[in-house]
């Protein structure tokens, strides 16, 4: 009894200390959210620039750690600036999914950057506080702990005494309340928002230096995991509530301490995702708001610019499937049909992502969510009933249409941006399932030796053989896709993307062409997945991360949303650009950064054209 | 029976009665017009009846069943349609396809028993396209072109541009011509000249006479007052949610209470009405109608 309240009360302390460092992180979202209406998932990238410059501070130049933290701060806050500046100060006035985006493609080039600058490896973070740890009242603490919880109370105390007291405290806090009538009242908005993001930047870069001595390690993978607990403690907290982000943080760091405590560590992560998704869609507006917000919901969750599509004729597209035919005999270069193969796989991942995101008007990115449940499905039925691959992936792109839909149908209920960070934490909570769930997935040890993929006992090992069976299947997808898009199914899933009010007046029913849309994309990424898993011959829950998804969205911006045609293109571009410059290899998630930024700000409808 | 009954319907916002026990009923081939000042409840109450939005109190009943606790989905298919205030065209679909839209409960794949079916019948027709989904396409699309046809050459050149480059009169138009292709037993028009020039208001004045004089049932909220005048066979008059006339227009004219819901609100005080009046330019058009003599 007395090692339970122990271990109950360290739990506690470790909970609360953790949950001290969201808190940080939820704050700056929040703030951020409150002024600017923008998710920014960059968010995550500063709080890692911060934990490097902090490394940085104390074991390059052994500077104290005092002064660590101002520089830390300083050089978040600078980094949080230009974020405003250069992506996303251009896109006043784009549909609120653009800025999102955009801080999608800053987190992918800072990641990479600190990447290229200091390795993936991590490194270790020394501890320069005493290692002693103290015993108070039977419960232990360490001088870490108290640190973090000292710098908490300190820079909330800070914190709401500059929103309460200061001229930039009342400008930032009537900006959030009222943009336009802030404006009107001669507050500089603009800079309202750079200071948010300078403030929320600095709050970032300091939770991301104590994380790095609390767990002496700095990696650039942190990024995305800090990103989503922000979003969890926000959501929990109300978004756009600064009181309730710190709430929010708290609770999510004692829900994820206890919840290891008797689950074990691997479940760590699967919380967080549990708990946006559960108060996203039951409790909207966080657990502690008396009364909902008037919603602010802009009426558009996606991002369709105005205008036609680029005509493409039937002999072009004709002749265009006749070389990538034909390429194998012309071009037998083993490396250039890998590339490709992986571009015909993607090219599936992106229709349907364009399927969903550009025809359905519902932001996804947890598409690899989908591939995972097609790949795992195919692996299972192969290895362990023995199934021939061709029943196998047939059965896997049916089981991803059924499993997937039922995951994101919670969702459907959510507008707007939500849906997007809905999805993404579907897309975690698949692999973290995969993760965990050891006796049918074999958990992180991932599965091995899956057979090549084959067909009436032709067995595709050769590169030109997958190349062929690949293509055929990609131009499969947008056959059924291009015959749905182009019915009037498709036309009711345009209204519902273009306004769903409306489209519900005049008698659609909302749920029923979301499950279609999420279904036959769920289906085709489940195909994919399938086929990728088997070429791979191992699969794992590393295999298709949110990047994936990420990248699959991407491909669909750059060719034009709803396009067919233009998610093909941006499969084989995105796919192939790095590899035709060699040298840009190493700089791949850079490319795809730059890109997303570029086409969002420059050609919002993409290479062909929005449909 | 009345085709359409409200019976003390009620809609509260955060303790405000936006919509305060209104009762009334229109029959099949009538055409009934709400007006009243801006803030009266007029949308509300139109939100109400299309499912929208739902009541705390009362009951909506059209040709005898309730409608308050289905699905907004489900009033187009027992034939309501209506249009936007502000406009809901879909932005980046083309004319046709948005008119198109509004055939969408007469299609025979949502005529499906089970929801279940009805996605089955959706992907196997959009796959295969059988010959008669492509008949009744046609069929529909005809139509379509019929109904727009009446607006002269205004959209009939535009069929394959997006409704976003259309003008604002066009978009109202648009509107109208989707909700006309559901074949409405009651068409709800929220305001179908806002923003058009007399010329336009004219014409579809004229246009909505031709719709009248077919036995379509409309139920139509206006500020332009001779519109409302010409048109209607009676008028239900709004003010801070409760009814506080009905009839005739000739009688609901000349109603004192109705004049006064118009001019200014005694009851609440000189100032704000005068503020009131300053501040919304809806009734200030009606005051110029009066003044007009056009009633």
């Amino acid at each position: 009894m007395e090692s339970f309240l122990r271990t109950f009360s360290d739990q506690t302390i470790n909970g609360l200390v953790i949950g001290n460092i969201y808190a940080f992180i939820a704050v700056g979202l929040a703030l951020i959210f409150g002024v600017g209406n923008l998710i920014n998932f960059a968010h995550g990238s500063v709080f890692m620039v911060g934990a490097y410059v902090g490394w940085i501070c104390m074991t390059w130049w052994n500077l104290p750690l005092a002064v660590a933290f101002v520089v830390v701060a300083l050089v978040c806050a600078l980094v949080g600036m230009a974020i405003e500046r250069f992506a996303l100060y251009p896109l006043r006035g784009a549909p609120p999914i653009a800025p999102l985006l955009a801080t999608i493609g800053v987190s992918f080039m800072i990641d990479q950057a600190v990447q290229l600058l200091f390795s993936r490896n991590p490194h270790a973070f020394p501890n320069p506080l005493i290692e002693h740890r103290f015993q108070v009242g039977g419960v232990t603490v360490s001088a870490i702990d108290l640190l973090i919880a000292g710098v908490g109370v300190a820079t909330a105390l800070t914190l709401y005494a500059f929103l309460r007291f200061t001229r930039w405290g009342w400008a930032l806090r009537a900006t959030a309340q009222d943009r336009e009538a802030a404006l009107q009242m001669g507050v500089n908005v603009n800079a309202v928002n750079r200071m948010t993001f300078a403030i929320a930047a600095a709050l970032g870069g300091i939770a991301g230096l104590l994380v790095g001595m609390y767990f002496n390690t700095v990696y650039p993978t942190m990024s995305f995991q800090a990103t989503f607990k922000g979003f969890a403690a926000v959501v929990l907290g109300g978004l756009g509530n600064v009181p309730g982000a710190v709430l929010g943080g708290l609770l999510l760091g004692l829900i994820e301490s206890y919840g290891v405590a008797i689950f074990g560590a691997t479940y760590r992560n699967l919380f967080a995702f549990v708990i946006l998704i559960a108060v996203l869609v039951w409790r909207p507006n966080g657990l502690f708001s008396l009364r909902p917000r008037v919603a602010q919901e802009p009426l558009t969750g996606t991002f369709i610019a105005k205008g036609r599509p680029v005509p493409t004729p039937k002999w072009l597209i004709a002749t265009l499937i006749g070389v990538a035919f034909v390429l194998p005999i012309l071009v037998p270069n083993p490396y250039l049909l890998q590339i490709l193969t992986n571009a015909w796989l993607l090219g599936m991942v992106a229709l349907s992502v364009t399927l969903v995101t550009g025809t359905a008007g519902q932001t996804s990115l947890g598409q690899a969510g989908f591939m995972a449940i097609g790949a795992y499905a195919s692996a299972l039925l192969v290895l362990r009933l023995g199934w021939p691959f061709e029943l196998s992936m047939i059965a896997a792109a049916f089981i991803s249409a059924i499993l997937g839909t039922l995951l994101v149908f919670p969702a459907f209920r959510l507008r707007a941006a939500y849906i997007a960070i809905a999805t993404l934490a579907i897309g975690e909570i698949v692999n973290q399932v995969i993760l965990n769930w050891e006796g049918l997935t074999q958990g992180a040890m991932g599965i091995a030796g899956l057979p090549p993929p084959s067909l009436l006992g032709w067995q595709m090992i050769r590169p030109h053989e997958i190349y062929y069976f690949s293509l055929a299947l990609l131009c499969l997808a947008a056959l059924v896709q291009w015959r749905l898009v182009r019915s009037p199914l498709g036309r009711t899933w345009r209204s519902l993307r273009e306004d769903e009010i409306a489209a519900q007046a005049f008698g659609v029913n909302l749920n029923r062409y979301k499950t279609l849309a999420f279904g036959v994309a769920a289906w085709i990424a489940g195909l994919s997945g399938a086929v990728t898993g088997h070429m791979y011959t191992y699969i794992s829950h590393e295999t298709f991360t949110n990047t994936t998804s990420i990248l699959a969205l991407t491909m669909v911006i750059l060719g034009g949303m709803g396009n067919l045609l233009g998610a093909i293109v941006g499969a084989v571009t995105l796919t192939a650009l790095p590899e035709v410059f060699r040298g840009l290899a190493d700089y791949r998630y850079l490319v795809y950064g730059l890109t997303l930024l570029l086409v969002i700000r420059f050609r919002p409808q993409g290479l062909l054209g929005t449909d | 029976m009345a085709l359409l009954e409200i019976q003390r319907v009620s809609r509260a916002f955060d303790g405000v009665l936006a919509v305060n026990e209104v009762s009334f009923q229109m029959d099949e081939g009538e055409t009934v017009s709400v007006i009243g000042p801006n803030g009266a409840g007029k949308t509300t109450l139109f939100n109400l009846i299309t499912g929208l939005d739902r009541p705390n109190g009362g009951d909506i009943r059209f040709d005898g069943e309730s409608l308050i606790d289905l699905p907004p989905d489900a009033y187009a298919r027992r034939g309501i349609a209506r249009t936007f205030q502000h406009g809901r065209v879909f932005g980046n679909l083309s004319v046709l396809d948005n008119v198109l839209l509004g055939a969408h409960s007469r299609r025979r794949a949502t005529q499906a028993r089970s929801s279940f079916l009805h996605l089955a019948r959706e992907l196997f027709y959009g796959l295969f396209w059988p010959s008669s989904v492509r008949q009744e396409e046609q069929i529909l699309r005809a139509e379509a072109e019929t109904i727009l046809a009446q607006f002269g050459e205004r959209l009939l050149p535009r069929l394959h541009q997006p409704a976003y480059s259309l003008s604002y009169a066009n978009r109202r138009r648009v509107e109208i011509a989707r909700a006309l292709l559901l074949k409405p037993r009651l068409l709800l028009l929220d305001e179908p000249t806002a923003g058009m020039n007399p010329a336009e208001t004219a014409e579809m004045l004229e246009f909505l006479h031709t719709l009248k004089a077919r036995g379509q049932t409309i139920l139509l909220i206006e500020h332009k007052l001779s519109l409302v005048m010409k048109l209607s066979d009676r008028v239900v008059v709004m003010d801070e949610g409760r009814v506080i006339a009905e009839g005739a227009p000739e009688v609901v004219r000349s109603d004192p209470r109705v004049i006064e819901a118009y001019l200014g609100h005694h009851r609440t005080g000189e100032g704000v009405a005068a503020d009131e009046v300053a501040a919304n330019h809806a009734p200030r058009a009606v005051v110029a109608d009066f003044s007009e003599g056009a009633i």
